[in-house]
């Protein structure tokens, strides 16, 4: 299954990332925007999966889960890809932005990883006979939540905010850092054994469907870490009492 | 050498949280001299001395040490500077002599085993000097510290609640370390609840109330 | 008076280590009669089959040593923070980066010595020969407690300061650790069965670069950890 970025993406965060810097007044309607786009497309996404796209020539319509499961999981390695850029970036430099946008791809990316591994799962029993064959990339994905579970746990067992960030930042670079090599590890450990099945046709129809799957699911994401990004960067707020930077000059008259 | 500032808090504040336990204090002392810091607990006497001896950094504002800046040069300034706090720094398994001689060798000192028993024997503790601490009442781990303290030979010392948990002739002892302290030139910051205590042993006074000078004198 | 560099403060704070280890001995007993409790349990509950046994060997050994790690790296920073004492250190001052190096390289060392007690234990219980040599196995030892130790004494730093630190550090370490299990795992397995196609070499090779990797990233963030900023 080749990882091909398709075109609509990168134009999405060319967008993204263009109207954030270059246009504030319509900075503030791209988030719905993409919400909507998100909405809208997975609203359609059933019929294309399930009636549109043709069967596969060995596995049949059991294939189709490839449509959920492919681009969640596509989605949740972009995602902590953006844990481990925040991490980095907080470490050089302070701010509760990337703090927060930290612990926001990381809850995202372990909830779409999750739904991914469940999905391998369901997808296993039909073509493999059983639930888990222990196949390098799903078992990479399933080691990859439970690290980043461990990340998440962290987070909520620090209670001081400014220690907080720093330690799951150190976290998130050791956890990101940590997954080609044990893509690489399990990938020679199980080479020994089995080898996995994927569809070897590649109808132009599916790829089609696959492309918009990809950037429904982008914008799926998009649109989760925005909201759970402002949810945290609140609760920073909250914390530390942002957003007063500095205790006035003068103590307040009681 | 008088009229060099030795501790520079320029508009520091220091944030735990949502609280803050430092809020904008500006302070210069000179060196050579020394300083009563009081106030109650919580209001950041603690903080601002482990500010001083750079263990944590200002959230906002500067604290230049010795012409130094905390962050930016504080390998240089913990060579200078020693703390006697709350916590021991002590290792419970260790001799007190073995303890002291991990700080002589980090600092480069020559038989540090040497001048660790003598400073131990100053402070009468050389009969146990093969107890590990763990077995040290509370006054005899602060004589340890203190000795800890004399091996530093700190230019600048800052004693955060020394008197506690110590019998009279403990304090003796402790006093007699402030005025070796002072005679040697170091200047020196004194914490304590025993005000009157302190006054006698410092020129000039610091009053903390929530994190900010009350007074100054 | 000279100051010792990077080296020599990490020998200090290696051999402080070592020192209390050493004086706290009974402890360490109780940590090694932990490991081979885990090896025995092992052993029991995967049952009488000798076949079996001796094939697996590598794996129950290397997860006996995983388990009784906690323990140490746990204690390696408990002592640390009873009276502050690392605070102390690094006010001597000390570099945090030979902090860790000597913390790391003293949890290494613990970490071999468990596993050397462990060795004959396993080559009793589980029944087995070692094909390639003894010094070849102790290599993989090695190895294998410096892959443990660098994310194990980054991530006991951390755990030390935070709540359920007990359950913490497994938590955090295991998963990470995985890629160094399977292939110390697989080294040992090759080393005591032989390797007729040649397959010791990349697991050898994986394990380095993990400890490259490992050591590297807590040499350069273990200041991060343990200073204020």
């Amino acid at each position: 299954m080749q990882l091909d970025i398709p075109l609509s993406i990168l134009l999405l965060i060319i967008v993204l990332v263009g109207t954030q810097i270059f246009v504030p007044s319509i900075r503030k309607w791209v988030w719905p925007a993409i919400a909507v786009i998100a909405v809208g497309m997975l609203a359609v996404h059933p019929y294309f999966a399930l009636v549109w796209a043709p069967p596969e020539r060995e596995m049949g319509d059991v294939y189709r889960i490839i449509y959920v499961h492919v681009p969640q999981i596509q989605v949740a390695l972009v995602v902590l890809a953006i844990n481990a850029g925040c991490s980095l970036a907080y470490l050089m430099k302070k701010s509760w932005v990337t703090d927060a946008l930290a612990e926001a791809s990381a809850e995202v990316g372990v909830y779409m990883g999750s739904v991914a591994v469940l999905l391998g799962a369901i997808w296993g029993k039909p073509t493999w006979g059983v639930y888990w064959d222990w196949d390098p990339r799903l078992t990479t994905a399933a080691i990859l939540i439970v690290v980043y579970t461990g990340y998440l746990t962290l987070r909520r067992f620090v209670e001081d905010p400014d220690k907080r960030a720093t330690w799951s930042a150190v976290m998130g670079i050791i956890a990101f850092v940590n997954v080609p090599i044990t893509y690489m590890s399990v990938k020679w450990w199980n080479s020994l054994h089995q080898k996995q099945s994927s569809p070897k046709t590649v109808d132009p129809q599916m790829v089609w469907v696959l492309h918009w799957s990809q950037v429904a699911f982008f914008a799926l994401m998009t649109t989760f870490v925005w909201h759970r990004y402002l949810l945290a960067k609140a609760q920073r707020e909250k914390e530390v009492a942002l957003p007063e930077a500095l205790p006035p000059a003068r103590p307040e008259a009681a | 050498m008088s009229g060099e500032v030795a501790i520079d808090i320029r508009d520091v504040s220091k944030r735990y949280g949502p609280r803050w336990a430092l809020a904008r204090v500006t302070y210069a002392l000179p060196v050579g001299r020394s300083l009563l810091l009081t106030g109650h607990n919580g209001s950041g006497k603690t903080t601002l001395l482990r500010m001083i001896a750079t263990a944590s950094f200002p959230t906002a504002g500067k604290l230049m040490v010795l012409g130094q800046d905390s962050r930016d040069d504080r390998q240089a300034i913990r060579q200078k500077v020693g703390l006697l706090s709350h916590a021991s720094f002590l290792y419970e398994d260790l001799t007190a002599t073995q303890n002291l001689v991990v700080l002589g060798r980090l600092m480069g000192l020559q038989d540090p085993e040497g001048k660790a028993n003598a400073l131990l024997e100053r402070v009468g503790l050389k009969a146990r000097t093969d107890n590990p601490v763990r077995q040290f009442s509370a006054g005899m781990r602060k004589r340890v510290a203190i000795a800890r303290l004399l091996l530093k030979a700190p230019t600048i010392a800052l004693l955060d609640e020394p008197f506690g948990e110590l019998d009279p002739a403990g304090i003796e002892q402790m006093e007699q370390l402030i005025a070796e302290l002072k005679a040697k030139g170091s200047t020196l910051v004194l914490a304590t609840h025993q005000i009157d205590q302190g006054i006698r042993l410092t020129e000039a006074r610091l009053h903390l109330e929530n994190g900010r000078i009350v007074e100054a004198a | 008076m000279s100051r010792p560099g990077l080296f020599g403060t990490l020998l200090i704070v290696l051999r402080k280590d070592l020192l209390i280890e050493w004086r706290t001995r009974a402890r360490l007993n109780a940590l090694i009669f932990f490991a081979l409790a885990t090896l025995l349990m092992f052993n029991f509950a995967l049952g009488p089959d000798t076949v079996l046994m001796r094939a697996h060997a590598a794996g129950y050994l290397w997860l006996s040593i995983l388990f009784s790690s906690v323990l140490s790296l746990g204690e390696s920073f408990r002592i640390e923070m009873e009276n502050l004492s690392l605070d102390g250190i690094k006010l001597a001052p000390a570099d945090a980066r030979a902090i860790f190096l000597g913390k790391a390289l003293g949890n290494t060392l613990m970490l071999l010595l468990l596993s050397l007690v462990l060795l004959p234990a396993t080559i009793a219980l589980f029944d087995v020969h070692i094909v390639m040599g003894v010094p070849a196995f102790i290599g993989i030892l090695l190895i294998g407690s410096l892959a443990i130790s660098a994310p194990g004494t980054i991530y006991a730093a951390i755990a030390s300061n935070a709540r359920a630190r007990d359950v913490l550090l497994p938590l955090l370490l295991f998963p990470i650790l995985i890629p160094a299990l399977l292939a110390c795992v697989k080294a040992s397995t090759l080393v005591l069965q032989g390797d007729p196609m040649n397959q010791l070499d990349s697991w050898l090779r994986l394990l380095l670069a993990f400890v490259v990797i490992y050591w590297s990233i807590g040499f350069v963030l273990f200041p991060r950890v343990i200073e204020d900023d």
